[in-house]
């Protein structure tokens, strides 16, 4: 049992399959365990944990049937709170981006606008993208590996929180590339989500001016 | 130090309800920090009325932090005031006395961001050298840390402030401003638990519908002190949360706990729990620095004008919705 990663919400563990779901079986799974918070009160803990780790798996199995690579599910444990799960091989997102050209960034970040609209289309909002939580596979598929902040909400707000969201995350890891990139998501996102498409990008902007800290109506007074 | 001279710098901030005088020299030495806290009569703070509050404080809490000091106004070297973000009447009160004093004394004024401020003074006197920060106030809620060459917000609220959230909560079930140590001592009878909207979404925050819930529920009869319990436990999770992502993405192995709302011994003991567990060092500056004050906005003056960082006169308007991750901060940068 190989810790792959201690997240802030969940550990990810890299396992045999063998071990953890048939003997016969071969490769390997990653086992997805919500740990508690000490710094939660147990009810608020236990709630969240639970109903974070049903929703995420069923968010996986849907984004599947709505055409967004991810992880298969095997197993849901709603007492130890744990997903086992494909394992994934490939790169995450956040760590070739910035090092790829022009060209394959644009068409990476296509892909990606494009998964999103397919999810929104679904009636899924993702609730965290960000570059750390897309795998690009030798293949050039691009699976979203967590959803563990996702939700079945097919209103514009929340649509237009998922694409400011993906944009706050660009600003902060991507800085130098974040404008090309978004706007290669935004193409890919029109491409697929069809009519509607722009409503949906006008209300990310309207929200990004809701912010506190965004320039707006600036006055100067001397 | 500039070529080897002590800098005496006066710090003005005013960017809510306190105005704050505060000298502070190169050394990193606060020789004084005068705050003059406007509280409303009933209500919220209007801008207006704040300002005004300002405007009738600045010349007491100069003279305070003078003679606190121990310096004459002749002594200071460099004026700095908080630009923003902030209430607009206010900042232009704070940085209309700061233009004066620079014009009468002809020494050099400087715009500071608020926010970055409470950063650095939290670093100056706790020794934290690059912490995770979380800075929760009344008009404040973000988390920040330095990356590539800047202060990057992490995290902040989509709408509400956490410090608003339990103020407007108070006020609207009948307790008295500031309402969040009210909610705070009523949270320890609280018992039972009440789930309440948690909404985390990503790295950002949102508080309104959290605040709306819980003033629906005391209407419709729900015991107020298990309210209060449920208020903070729902919101300070959420807070803590966006914080340990923070820490989690960025590996640093420092979290710092800063404004107003710092004051509340629970959300510290939940945060202090978080860095715990990340093996991260956990700081609290002392309240009269958690709070807005003059001697952070001196400070980080002092900081940005030691490494180069001028501005005319001219230059120096009030930035309402300054972010955090527009400023440059050459002192952290160029090591």
């Amino acid at each position: 049992m190989t810790l792959m990663k201690k997240g802030a919400e969940a550990n990810l563990h890299l396992e045999d399959f063998s071990d953890v779901l048939h003997p016969a079986g071969a490769g390997q799974v990653i086992v997805k365990h919500r740990i508690s918070k000490r710094y939660r009160v147990p009810k608020l803990d236990l709630q969240l944990r639970e109903s974070r780790t049903a929703l995420e798996a069923k968010l996986f199995a849907d984004a599947k049937v709505a055409g967004v690579p991810t992880p298969a599910v095997y197993e849901v444990d709603r007492v130890g709170m744990r997903i086992v799960m494909e394992f994934i091989e490939g790169k995450q997102v956040k760590l070739v981006l910035d090092r790829l050209n022009p060209a394959e960034r644009g068409k990476l970040c296509h892909l990606i606008g494009r998964q999103i609209a397919r999810l929104h289309r679904a009636g899924i909002v993702h609730g965290d993208l960000t570059t750390s939580n897309m795998i690009l596979t030798r293949q050039g598929r691009v699976f979203f590996v967590d959803f563990g902040l996702g939700e079945y909400n097919p209103s514009l707000e929340a649509r237009g929180v998922d694409l400011h969201l993906l944009k706050r995350a660009l600003q902060s890891i991507h800085f130098r590339i974040t404008d090309e990139a978004y706007r290669a998501v935004l193409a890919g996102y029109r491409r697929e989500f069809g009519k509607g498409a722009g409503e949906v990008i006008e209300r990310a902007e309207e929200i990004e001016r809701r912010g506190r800290y965004i320039p707006k109506e600036e006055r100067t007074w001397h | 130090m500039l070529f080897g001279i002590n800098v005496l710098c006066l710090g003005i901030e005013g960017t809510a309800h306190t105005f704050g005088a505060g000298i502070v020299d190169s050394r990193g030495k606060i020789l004084s920090n005068v705050s003059k806290v406007y509280v409303p009569p009933k209500g919220g703070i209007h801008p207006r009325d704040a300002a005004q509050f300002h405007a009738a404080n600045a010349k007491p809490a100069l003279d305070e932090a003078l003679q606190r000091a121990k310096v004459k106004l002749n002594d200071i070297d460099l004026i700095t005031f908080s630009a923003g973000p902030g209430l607009g009447p206010c900042l232009r009160t704070a940085a209309t006395a700061a233009r004066a004093l620079s014009a009468w004394l002809r020494v050099p004024i400087l715009g500071v961001n608020h926010c970055i401020a409470h950063v650095e003074i939290g670093r100056l006197t706790e020794g934290a050298e690059d912490p995770v920060t979380l800075y929760v106030s009344g008009g404040n809620t973000q988390v920040i840390a330095f990356d590539a060459g800047r202060y990057r917000v992490f995290g902040e609220t989509l709408d509400i402030p956490i410090g608003n959230c339990l103020d407007v909560f108070a006020r609207e079930v009948g307790l008295l401003h500031p309402g969040g140590p009210q909610v705070e001592r009523l949270a320890r009878e609280g018992k039972n638990y009440i789930p309440l909207p948690y909404v985390v979404k990503g790295m950002d925050l949102s508080f309104s519908g959290l605040m709306t819930e819980a003033v629906r529920r005391h209407r419709s009869g729900e015991d107020l002190r298990d309210l209060c319990f449920n208020l903070q436990e729902t919101a300070f999770a959420a807070l803590v949360e966006v914080t340990e992502r923070a820490v989690a993405h960025t590996e640093k192995k420092e979290v710092m706990l800063t404004g107003g709302v710092a004051a509340n011994k629970r959300l510290r003991g939940m945060l202090k729990l978080m860095a715990k567990e990340h093996g991260a060092k956990f700081f609290v500056p002392q309240m009269e620095l958690c709070a807005d004050n003059g001697g952070m906005i001196a400070w980080t003056g002092i900081l940005a004008h030691e490494h180069g960082v001028r501005q005319r006169l001219e230059d120096t308007m009030v930035k309402q919705r300054w972010r955090t991750d527009e400023v440059d901060v050459p002192w952290r940068s160029r090591k």
